[in-house]
């Protein structure tokens, strides 16, 4: 079980993080949004909960809770350029379908 | 997918922070820094209320390079370390730059025609490049001390009719300075984006450029929100200081003989010329004194002087009009650009010609910083993209040569950009392990008639069969226009690639040109392809036949040879001189004669393949 990050998505967490001051890491998840029926969370971590998984990639802490992580298990967090839009992005082995507009995915 | 942000804990977004980016006008003569502040858009001064920053630049022996009003002040002092006008340099070899400037008091570097214009100062040599990036440093610092915070981005502006390397100098500049260029915007848009013009769906605009020393038209055509340039004219030595003269001309006529000709009084005569025509811009009448003579000069006086120049401008304009094929009623709006716009004889004159009145709501000067401080402010993310994203199109089809000298474009014209297009291709000859790409650009089906950008090579494809090879050739053009074509065989991954001199090379009038023949050519074109299609189709065929009698000779029936013989001979015939009809119907036949060797061939390998293997294995 893990999840792992890109150099560059790496990068980027590690300076967003430094300019926010504060926080151990970033928190990966899914909840049940979206027109196919889950969607990505992505927040900034400030202290561990019960039960969370803490991954260690590229000198990035990853948390995860155990649940999501059933859904996010062997996910790949990039971070790319579409013309001026910016971001991250998830490559997700267990997602069998996306909506269109990649908000959220089903598996 | 969508691409996600780092919210903080509990789902709460993360505070937009605003980001800093300026828009830049670097001129000439004068250059500005501008930056969204709060509701609106507007020009920085400097600590003396400065807001127009004058592009020159000092250099002495051992010291920082002195930029602004000061280096300006020295121009005339000191000359060799003094650099004016530099944008009239960027991206010119030395021959160039000589014959685009009256003056160049500066020693070079190297006496190289071809060379870079690189001047010898106290502080060494010193590139065009080098000294637009310290004129762009002094701006940058100007608007870092007032919003207090580090540039994340800029937008720089340039003449519509600035060529490939131009532009990529300007770059260059830009980087030097340390500063991030989010996009070169074309100066009329820029002034037609800060009036606000892009948030029409459909409007012709003529923006009306008259600076210090440069008098540019350009035609813009506006369609959901993407610029096009359409035709641009000006004349690259009409400006301000051509008023000036004439006023100080039409003085001396008024003085006494003997200080008539006195040729030391001119630079006073410029000075007192100079403020005439200032204040002929609020007032119809000024009085002017000179020694023991004063007169009065009316803006309709004014109007006779500068007649001929006047004409000339709307003589430009005319031109720009009739290349784009507009009537002077079919312009919807008209910008005013440039301090000498200010004067009511220009206005007057444009107004006439258009039939209504140039808008004039923004100061002249600043209209074009103004506009690409907006660009900047949308471009580094503080505006909602969607609301507002101003796009290019390219102007001309982008391809790839094909086999049999024909045009596959890969990016139409009129596509907006930034755009990243693919499309495969295969291997033409069996074995083949080399590829060759030749970059076009253009609207005609044939390689010659387009006009080259570059070529390049992919090598390392595995031997395979002809046609089983998949090249995927990928064309990206960034929001700058910059062309960049990659090309790689799906199988191994190897990859070559280029970056290409793109679409700016050429100025509206060749764009229009190329457009134009090609509507003309239409035709011919259209059957050129199909004659080299069909050529092509039948020199694959002969030359599959050819493998196959060398192979299986022995297949071939008495009269068959010569029959097939035949055939061949009598499509050679019309590959050469025939219409395409005739190649087709010639393939066709060939196809048909030769049909009866190819089915026994197909048996006897399909036989031989088979022998031995039990059904179980063949399934």
């Amino acid at each position: 079980m893990a999840i792992s990050i890109t150099e560059t998505a790496a990068k980027h967490v590690a300076e967003q993080l430094a300019n926010r001051g504060k926080g151990i890491g970033i928190r990966v998840g899914v909840t049940t949004t979206g027109c196919s029926g889950m969607a990505y969370v992505l927040e900034f971590v400030d202290k561990l909960d019960v039960g969370d998984q803490v991954f260690e990639d590229q000198g990035v802490k990853i948390v995860v809770d155990p649940k999501s992580l059933l859904y996010i298990d062997g996910t790949e967090m990039d971070f790319v350029k579409q013309g001026v839009n910016e971001g991250f992005e998830f490559k997700n082995p267990n997602a069998k379908a996306e909506c269109g507009c990649g908000e959220s995915f089903s598996i | 997918m969508a691409l996600l942000k780092i919210a903080e804990p509990g789902g709460k977004p993360v505070q937009p922070q605003h980001r800093l980016a300026v828009g830049i006008d670097l001129g000439t003569t004068n250059s500005l820094v501008a930056a969204s502040c709060g509701m609106t858009v507007e020009t920085l001064p400097d600590s003396e209320g400065r807001h127009l920053l004058p592009s020159v630049v000092r250099y002495l022996e051992r010291q920082a390079p002195i930029v602004g009003e000061a280096a300006k002040a020295a121009a005339i002092e000191d000359p060799r370390n003094t650099i004016v006008s530099v944008k009239r340099l960027l991206g010119k070899n030395l021959e160039d730059a000589r014959k685009s400037l009256h003056y160049l008091p500066y020693e070079f570097y190297q006496t190289d025609p071809s060379g870079s214009p690189t001047m010898l100062t106290a502080a060494g040599p010193k590139d065009p490049v080098q000294v637009s990036a310290d004129i762009l440093t002094a701006l940058a610092r100007r608007a870092e001390a007032t919003l207090k915070g580090k540039l994340e981005g800029v937008v720089i502006t340039v003449p519509a009719y600035f060529n490939d390397s131009q532009r990529q100098q300007t770059k260059e500049a830009a980087r030097l300075a340390g500063l991030r260029v989010l996009r070169l915007l074309n100066e009329p848009t820029a002034a037609a984006v800060a009036y606000g013009l892009d948030s029409e769906d459909q409007a012709a605009v003529i923006v009306f450029d008259l600076g210090g020393g440069t008098f540019d038209v350009s035609l813009l055509s506006l369609q959901q929100g993407v610029f096009q340039v359409l035709a641009t004219g000006g004349d690259t030595n009409l400006g301000g200081d051509d008023f000036d003269r004439l006023i100080a001309d039409w003085i001396r006529g008024q003085l006494p003989p003997p200080q008539r000709e006195d040729t030391t009084i001119q630079g006073e005569l410029l000075v007192i010329a100079n403020a005439a025509k200032h204040a002929l811009s609020l007032k119809d009448s000024v009085n002017i004194a000179f020694g023991s003579w004063s007169g009065t000069l009316t803006n309709a006086e004014f109007a006779d002087l500068c007649n001929i120049q006047i004409n000339a401008t709307i003589t430009t304009c005319r031109r720009v009009l009739r290349d784009a094929g507009l009537k002077p009623e079919q312009i919807d709006n008209i910008v005013l650009v440039g301090g000498s716009t200010r004067m009511p004889v220009i206005r007057r004159a444009v107004a006439e010609f258009f039939g209504k009145a140039p808008l004039t709501t923004i100061d002249p000067d600043k209209v074009v910083a103004i506009g690409a401080g907006i660009q900047a402010d949308v471009l580094i993310g503080n505006k909602s993209a969607d609301d507002y994203l101003l796009l290019d199109v390219n102007p001309l089809s982008l391809g790839i040569e094909t086999m049999g000298e024909l045009v596959e474009k890969i990016i139409p014209r009129n596509t907006t950009i930034p755009v990243s297009r693919a499309q495969e291709f295969t291997t033409f000859k069996d074995g083949q392990t080399a590829m060759s790409l030749h970059v076009v650009q253009g609207e005609r089906e044939l390689v010659s008639d387009c006009r080259s950008l570059a070529r390049f090579e992919l090598r390392g494809i595995p031997p395979m069969v002809a046609g089983a090879a998949k090249i995927r050739v990928t064309f990206q053009v960034d929001a700058d226009g910059l062309l960049s074509v990659s090309a790689s065989e799906l199988s191994t991954g190897k990859t070559a690639e280029i970056q290409v001199k793109p679409s700016y090379g050429l100025n509206a009038g060749a764009i229009e040109e190329m457009l134009r023949a090609s509507q003309e050519h239409a035709q011919d074109d259209m059957e050129a392809r199909a004659i080299r299609e069909a050529r092509l189709e039948a020199t694959q065929l002969i030359d599959a036949i050819e493998s196959a009698r060398q192979v299986d000779g022995d297949l071939l029936e008495a009269g068959e040879i010569e029959s097939i013989q035949a055939a061949i001979t009598a499509l050679q015939k019309a590959m050469a001189s025939g219409s395409s009809h005739q190649i087709h119907k010639l393939t066709e036949e060939l196809n048909r004669v030769s049909g009866e060797f190819a089915a026994r061939r197909m048996d006897l390998h399909i036989g031989k393949a088979l022998r031995g293997a039990s059904i179980d294995g063949v399934e």
